[in-house]
């Protein structure tokens, strides 16, 4: 048993310790959007936020995050109340079949919360280690973009902001 | 919002034979006023297949339900049927379901493919959409005594010029859409258009940025076990021992199977299920052959493998004079789907019926597969189209569905959920064929071309399921299945032969198909088939032939042209780039540009390109692109901008990075490190797409369209860029400083 914060909950998973987070995430925590690529560190379509960083949940050993804060899209926000990354990527309409797509959006947004006005280049500096198939690319700096610029927006409300650290 | 996937078999159409409906379907279905005189015999789109209305739209007191028997691959088709239906039958969007592939409910559509599905499905819908609105306007009138011309239609009901409401709901009784749908419909006015048209946002992308279920590998059903399993090394390897004792003992391992040659394992956990693969695959013993040919060679192992000829085009003008002839090979490599997300399915054996989740393309023709394998009638197969990760053509899909049936198989009553690792999805999956086309074409003495000869050679471009023998489970059972023996794709779509003939008009033309029959490595469809290669091989040769003749590539081209709509397209691309007839580009840039209407048929695309060489290294890089498209009527435009941004940037991955390796017996581009392909740092500055939008015009298909017109601007630019015509696909930084160097 190891206790694993996650989206701001502590959850007592049952794991092999060896399991890689994205296991434990999709598996244990029934989470869907941290998604099965190529558990190779190749393609980045498992990425979530931990500690503040983006990190590859599919080569992350679980007992490894003891006592860190995991962050997952779906603690971000809400088909209700997106957060404004995801908001971002509604109103870019950026996805195709959007299987890479939460992966990006976890690195994005961590790059946001360090760097609040990102550069083009910074921006596909940053998402190198993400593969999409469908060549959503173009979308997909777009929505980021818009994502800095809504979170600029959504500063002087800090309600609407929720980070994930 | 992390509910599992929810399985809806709640309405399934209670049966029952057509009926006679009890007003005359003759007036109220009276055609077009502009029909042509001599009417189509049957329905248009998928009705020919399906003609009852209800296999289509239901209504009941829920609501308007809508049905295709297609399936969402992330085209967005899900959110243009819906802009349809709502469109023709007066019905608010937001208010109906949409019911994708289901062999339970909806239609057999066969695969969604070739661009087909707006053609086939949407107008089915649109058809019987407004067949339907026509019924119920008719049941109104008979129920209001009214002449139907005083009614009319908004927001789910019948007006009455009092202003009297009837709606949709209350005037469906029993079966009175179980009928067969006419030959015409009386379609709306595109001029009155309110929801086709317009960008709606697509209805699946909440879900997916919110990390909702979306997706086949997100279905969790209650005591569902993890599966994984080991394939062998190479094509025809044979298990010669395996001992899973140890494996059986592991953490939760629930069972090992092996069927034959098939191996897999099912645990409680996922990640057991991984680590128990692990184990099997040290303990299982396989003996190999080599029997792959020479990748060097690969080019000339094709040419003469043995190959059925076949002249599908021929046009002679002996009164055309020839100045010069040149000729040129054109060379493809085999290249992967490279499903971001590997294969999966889940499965359920359940007192002799199974149920498979699947992202297949056909959900039809895997149940026979699947029914066939198993030994069991089809109608004790269930198959139920769930989203996966983009799939691009035929990729492991099918197989990994196959493989789900056969574990659950063997654990009847507990659900089954595998997942394919990335390994083996690059291993296994069924290629896009390689191709070879040899071309030769002459100059009269005005510039024109006089004549154009073209050789392609090819393996088939599908190998779908239909039956068992094309899915690997069942190929590698104790008691195996054949793969079944390839044939070439019939024209006008064709396979490897799909766009060979030219769209251009030259005077005397021949077009020779030799199609192979071996297929040393296991192939299948990928997006646009033949036509990437084919189109990239035309457009390449047209420049050829321009720059000998001394004239602009896109004057070049208008000048062979007579159709109107391709060379709007052609124009409108021109444009939009800013293409000049006498334009320089700067230093170690270079411009391109392509056309095609892809099949021949479908949609048309023209796009120009700006291309940066280094030329230290001989890096290629994508500056900018400008596309125009012309694909009919337009539903939504931005979904159709989203398809065809994607086709040029996936094709500029396919064009500049993209082979299949392998040595003499095994795959060895297996994983995004051995198969690269486009990140982040290459991705071009801008991609501009026009539509030409054609109101009221039938709907073409577009998910394909860009393929081949990407690839062949982009080594026109290169070539551009260089000097050095590069014919070998695809255009790597190393063939590239090697040109440059020679
Ligand atoms: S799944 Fe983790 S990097 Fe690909
Ligand atoms: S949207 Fe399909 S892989 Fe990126």
């Amino acid at each position: 048993m190891m206790t694993l914060k996650v989206n701001g909950r502590e959850h007592q998973v049952d794991a092999e310790t060896d399991t890689p987070l994205l296991y434990v995430l999709r598996d244990d925590l029934k989470l869907n959007a941290a998604k099965f690529g190529c558990g190779l560190g190749q393609c980045g379509s498992c990425t979530v936020i931990v500690d503040g960083k983006a990190v590859l949940s599919c080569v992350t050993p679980m007992v490894l995050l003891e006592g860190k804060q995991v962050t997952t899209l779906e603690g971000l926000g809400t088909i209700a109340e997106p957060a404004p990354i995801q908001r971002a990527f509604m109103e870019e309409q950026a996805a195709q079949c959007g299987y890479c797509i939460p992966g990006m959006m976890m690195r994005a947004q961590a790059l946001l919360q360090r760097n609040s006005k990102p550069t083009d280049e910074q921006i596909r500096a940053e998402l190198e280690p993400h593969l999409c198939r469908c060549g959503t690319h173009m979308r997909i700096l777009r929505a980021v973009h818009r994502a800095a610029r809504l979170m600029d927006t959504a500063e002087a409300s800090p309600a609407a902001n929720r980070s994930a650290r | 919002m992390n509910a599992p996937v929810i399985i809806d078999r709640r309405r399934v159409l209670a049966g029952g034979g057509a009926l006679i409906v009890s007003f005359s379907l003759g007036s109220a279905l009276a055609q077009q006023p502009d029909a042509p005189a001599a009417a189509a015999p049957s329905p248009p789109g998928s009705l020919k297949t399906s003609p009852y209305l209800d296999a289509w739209i239901r209504i009941d007191a829920n609501g308007v339900e809508v049905f295709t028997g297609k399936a969402e691959l992330g085209q967005g088709f899900k959110t243009a049927f819906q802009q349809i239906a709502a469109e023709e039958l007066d019905v608010a969007f937001e208010s109906l379901k949409l019911t994708t592939a289901d062999t339970r409910l909806t239609a057999n559509e066969g695969y969604t493919a070739g661009s087909n599905s707006m053609k086939d499905s949407g107008t089915a819908i649109q058809n019987a959409a407004a067949q339907v609105r026509a019924l119920l306007i008719a049941e109104a009138a008979r129920r209001l005594d009214l002449p139907a011309e005083s009614l009319q239609t908004a927001d789910g009901a019948v007006i009455a010029p009092d202003g009297k409401r009837l709606s949709y709901s209350e005037l469906v009784a029993g079966n009175m859409l179980h009928v067969q749908a006419q030959p015409t419909s009386k379609l709306k006015d595109p001029a009155t258009f309110k929801v086709i048209g317009r960008p709606v946002p697509r209805v699946d992308i909440p879900a997916k940025v919110t990390g909702a279920a979306a997706y086949v590998q997100d279905m969790r059903l209650p005591g569902m076990g993890h599966a994984r399993v080991v394939r062998p090394p190479s094509y025809g390897a044979q298990l010669s021992e395996c001992d899973t004792s140890a494996v059986e003992k592991l953490p939760g391992v629930v069972k090992v199977i092996r069927d034959g040659n098939f191996l897999a394992v099912v645990a409680e956990k996922e990640f057991q299920s991984i680590k128990a693969m692990n184990a099997l695959a040290a303990a299982a013993k396989w003996n190999e052959t080599a029997r792959l040919p020479k990748q060097d060679d690969l080019p000339n192992v094709l040419t003469s493998l043995p190959s059925q000829d076949t002249t599908i085009f021929e046009r002679g003008n002996p009164a055309v004079g020839i100045q010069k002839t040149i000729e040129a090979t054109y060379t493809r490599p085999y290249q992967a789907h490279g499903s971001i997300g590997p294969s999966c399915a889940v499965a359920h054996f359940v007192d002799g019926s199974m149920t498979v989740w699947t992202h297949t393309q056909g959900v039809y023709p895997d149940r026979q597969g699947i029914a066939e394998m198993l030994r069991i009638p089809p109608a004790s197969v269930h198959l139920i189209h769930v989203e996966g990760s983009g799939c691009y053509g035929h990729n492991g899909a099918d197989d990994a569905a196959a493989d789900a049936a056969l574990i659950a198989r063997a654990l009847p009553g507990r659900p089954v959920r595998v997942q394919w690792m990335r390994e083996q999805e690059h291993a296994w999956e069924p290629f896009g064929p390689a191709m070879v086309t040899k071309l030769k074409a002459s100059l009269d003495g005005s510039g024109k071309i006089a004549d154009w000869n073209f050789d392609v050679w090819s393996n088939t471009h599908s190998m779908r399921p239909g039956g068992a023998g094309s899915m690997l489970a069942a190929q590698h059972m104790a008691q195996p299945f054949a793969v079944p023996a390839p044939k070439p794709l019939p024209l006008p779509e064709g396979g490897g032969d799909r766009n060979a003939i030219p769209f251009y008009n030259f005077p005397n033309a021949r077009v020779v198909h030799h199609f192979i029959s071996e297929m040393p490595l296991r192939i299948s469809a990928m997006r646009a088939l033949g036509a990437y290669h084919n189109v990239f091989s035309i457009e390449s040769f047209m420049d050829e032939l321009a720059i000998i003749a001394g004239a602009d590539p896109v004057e070049f081209r208008l000048k062979h042209l007579d159709d109107r709509r391709g060379r709007d397209v052609i124009e409108k691309a021109a444009q939009a780039f800013g293409w000049k007839p006498d334009q320089k580009p700067p230093p170690d840039r270079g411009y391109g540009f392509a056309f095609a209407r892809y099949k021949n048929l479908a949609a048309y695309c023209a796009i120009a390109s700006e291309i940066e060489v280094n030329r230290e290294t001989g890096r290629p890089r994508l500056v900018r692109a400008a596309a125009a498209v012309d694909s009919g009527q337009v539903v939504n435009p931005d979904g159709l901008i989203n398809q065809i941004e994607g086709a040029i940037v996936q094709s500029m991955s396919w064009t500049l990075y993209e082979s299949v390796t392998f040595d003499d017996t095994r795959i060895t581009s297996i994983d995004w490190q051995t198969y690269p392909i486009l990140r982040f740092n290459s991705v071009p500055e801008s991609i501009e797409v026009h539509i030409i939008d054609r109101p009221g015009q039938p709907f073409l298909g577009s998910g394909e369209t860009g393929q081949g017109p990407a690839a062949a601007s982009i080594a026109n630019a290169v070539a551009n860029a260089t000097g050095k015509r590069l014919r070998n696909l695809p255009l790597t930084r190393k063939r590239i400083k090697e040109a440059i160097d020679a």
